[in-house]
């Protein structure tokens, strides 16, 4: 077992009267792919944009390679090495290709842009995501069909030398080409050393690419175990109903309603 | 070119030893000139249309008027000198818009700011720099005190530019400079950078809907500059220099070297950029259209400069030369093109109007952008009103007031910029621009009143922000 890179120790989070995450814990390792499961509403994209900065957290610690770290705005997950592709994609419609996954980190000086280091750092990595449908690294993100915004907001992601990238549910917009290479692309990322999560709804897929698997059942992390301890049956019980034999929450109804 | 900067290797290409960049068989770089015409007519159905529709339209009047016209007064090259001349205030007003309108925001006080600033301007130059005199010392102090405030709230959303020149402002009338040209130009302008800052902290900051706060300031500068005039009163611009602004030309050699550092620059930079394009493998237009289009613009520079050399004025006193205004708006134009296309802060300008969001989550500091359009905007409009006053002579109560704004608003609108923000250049105010100019000056020349002018005006913006809605819809409809 390889070393945490990220660490939340049981962080939590309301909006206004509603909390959405409650003492969350959860480990990130270098070189592993955790999977994030967790019903419509668990909170699971807002843990993704507590780590990322967006959300200041209310309530316990995020360690980054062990230590404590403060993230109040994107720029600092950023610069500890912290890439997300969000489940709403965030790309501006009106920007191009290039200009969309260089947005905020642009090269050159700031009077005067390197454009062409940028598109073709832009066109490799594509390339290497095996990117066929797109017709121009210069076509306006607004153009584009809902699996090349898809393919784009995770290429902008993995444009960075990162250490570790989360992915809010990548592949729901892709068919069954594209999604096979985004399985692909996430191994290949935990193999060289990159710490992982990927948030998905389907099974299959996070049996197939996981190491772990962490559950969230209204806010509350119910269970991180090993894929190879669970089974299929077990892991949507967690989802659904918080608990599975000696998984999960105590007394999972207690929980309901608050 | 630039400075060796650590490249990184993305995770993904260390992922992918085998850099299959040649693989990209799809993403096509250099395309034939059919293909480019294909294209470009693909992205016009999708609703692109750019400047193309003003362009169209600009066309249209002109040979419109010139067949209404039966007393050939509108295509003289008198008539069309003054057009420009008439018109370059207000647009350059509009160039400064632009920015705003790009972060999906609108300056509705941007035509009272700068008759703010052209009032100062000429009361600096009335009293001979002693403001203290002129306006009394409780105005004085109140005038100061708010420059200083507009300075710490430039500092507080990081607009450190906004902050010094107020602080400069604010100085130069505390000191008393004694009245100088050149002076009360830069006074002009600091003016509007003072009103942009007060504009963008309250909208980017505190979160105020900028139709608010600007058309509440509207109102507010207009007040001030009744204020600062008097009702009925109008301060005389009796300075050579400030003169020449919007009403001298340059020398027939002054015509002709402009031609040549312009036409020659924008041909030297589009080719290079081309030829570098080409030389690396990027994704760049067919050089015989970059060709067609350098070689036009030269050619048709050439003829406006052979012509506007010539004496446009016979028999009365000779009048030659290209009008200053031309210079002065080629100039704001290069300037305001390079820092949208080619910096930093212009790339996140349109990814705030185009989805603020996303650009929070990019680590881009959305309230400094924020802020930043609205200081753009005013000292724009400073520039227009320094412009529109010299063509006059004299600043009055009325000044940026009436249908100033109807038109810098319009002419953005007309060439193309997108109400809705995220769209837009700085030369589709120009174009804009050139469009309503040449309504007025058109329909003034048929003898029409001043009510068809108004309604005509009026109309055609609606329609420029018709076409801005349609072409939104369709270019939303084309991506999913
Ligand atoms: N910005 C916000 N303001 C208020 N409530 C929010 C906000 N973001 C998320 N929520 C609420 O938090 C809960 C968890 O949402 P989310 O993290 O998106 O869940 P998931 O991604 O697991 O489907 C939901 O009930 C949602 O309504
Ligand atoms: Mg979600």
């Amino acid at each position: 077992m390889s070393e945490p890179i990220l660490q939340l120790r049981s962080v939590s989070k309301s909006f206004g009267a509603v909390q959405v995450l409650h003492d969350v814990d959860l480990t990130v390792r270098a070189g592993e792919v955790t999977a994030l499961v967790g019903d419509n509403g668990a909170g699971k994209s807002t843990l993704v944009k507590c780590v990322a900065g967006i959300h200041p957290i209310d309530g316990g610690e995020i360690l980054f390679d062990g230590d404590p770290v403060a993230l109040h705005s994107p720029s600092d997950a950023s610069k500890l090495g912290i890439e997300v592709v969000y489940q709403d994609l965030a790309l501006a419609d009106n920007l191009d290709i290039v200009q969309n996954m260089f947005l905020g980190r642009e090269r050159g000086r700031p009077w005067l842009l390197d454009e062409s280091d940028m598109e073709q750092a832009a066109r490799r990595t594509l390339a290497s995501l095996s990117v066929r449908t797109v017709t121009s690294v210069r076509t306006p993100v607004a153009s584009l069909s809902g699996g090349q915004r898809q393919t784009v907001a995770i290429a902008k992601a993995v444009l960075w030398d990162s250490r570790v990238v989360l992915l809010d549910e990548p592949t729901a917009a892709l068919g069954v080409a594209q999604t096979r290479q985004v399985l692909d692309l996430v191994r290949r990322l935990a193999e060289q050393g990159i710490g992982v999560v990927l948030i998905s709804h389907n099974m299959a897929d996070v049996f197939e690419v996981a190491d772990r698997i962490a559950t969230l059942y209204l806010g509350r992390m119910v269970a991180e175990v090993p894929t190879r301890d669970v089974t299929h049956g077990q892991v949507v019980e967690l989802i659904t109903a918080g608990r599975s034999g000696d998984l999960g929450l105590a007394r999972p109804e207690g929980v309901v309603g608050q | 070119m630039t400075a060796p900067e650590k490249q990184q290797k993305s995770a993904a290409e260390k992922a992918d030893p085998g850099n299959r960049a040649a693989d990209f068989g799809i993403d096509t770089t250099a395309r034939t000139t059919g293909e480019a015409i294909r294209g470009y007519l693909q992205g016009l159905r999708n609703g692109e249309l750019g400047s193309l529709p003003a362009l169209l339209g600009l066309a249209a009047l002109f040979v419109l008027f010139t067949i209404l016209d039966s007393g050939g007064t509108f295509p003289s090259l008198l008539n069309l000198a003054n057009l420009l001349q008439q018109g370059a205030g207000r647009t350059i007003i509009a160039m400064g818009l632009v920015f705003v309108l790009l972060t999906g925001e609108i300056d509705l006080a941007a035509g009272t700011a700068s008759g703010l600033a052209a009032a100062l301007m000429a009361l600096h130059l009335v009293s001979g720099g002693n403001m203290l005199g002129a306006m009394g010392g409780f105005v004085f102090a109140v005038l100061i005190v708010a420059m200083l405030v507009a300075a710490a709230l430039a500092i507080w959303v990081r607009v450190w530019a906004g902050a010094v020149v107020s602080v400069l402002t604010a100085v130069i009338l505390l000191i008393g400079v004694p009245a100088n040209p050149w002076i009360e130009m830069l006074l002009a302008v600091g003016v509007g950078v003072v009103v942009g800052c007060l504009t963008g902290f309250l909208v980017a900051r505190i979160g105020m809907p900028s139709f608010v706060v600007t058309l509440a300031l509207f109102i507010t500068w207009q007040g001030v500059i009744l204020q600062l005039i008097g009702d009925g009163g109008t301060l005389g611009l009796r300075d050579p220099v400030i003169n020449a602004v919007a009403n001298g030309n340059l020398s027939t050699l002054g015509s002709w070297v402009l031609f040549v550092v312009a036409a020659g620059g924008y041909a030297a930079v589009m080719l290079l950029q081309q030829r570098n394009r080409l030389h690396k493998g990027l994704v760049a237009k067919p050089t015989g259209l970059v060709l067609i289009k350098v070689g036009a613009v030269v050619v048709l520079g050439a003829v406006a400069t052979f012509l506007l050399t010539r004496d446009r004025s016979p028999g009365v006193i000779a009048i030659s030369g290209i009008p200053y205004v031309v210079p002065i708006v080629l100039v704001l134009l290069v300037l305001g093109t390079y820092v949208l296309d080619r910096t930093r802060f212009g790339r996140h300008v349109y990814a705030v109007g185009g989805n603020r969001e996303a650009a929070r989550r990019a680590g881009i500091d959305v309230v400094r952008i924020r802020a930043a359009v609205f200081v753009i905007s005013s000292a724009f409009a400073a520039i227009g009103a320094i412009v529109y006053s010299s063509k006059v002579g004299s600043v009055s109560p009325a000044a940026g007031g009436g249908n100033t704004l109807l038109f810098a608003v319009g002419a953005a609108v007309i060439g193309g910029t997108s109400l809705f923000g995220g769209r837009g250049r700085v030369s589709n105010a120009v174009i804009g621009g050139a469009v309503l100019a040449t309504v007025e000056n058109g329909l003034g020349l048929l003898k029409q009143p001043a009510a068809v002018v108004f309604i005509i005006t009026g109309l055609v913006l609606l329609l420029a922000a018709g076409v801005d809605v349609l072409s939104r819809r369709k270019s939303a409809a084309a991506g999913r």
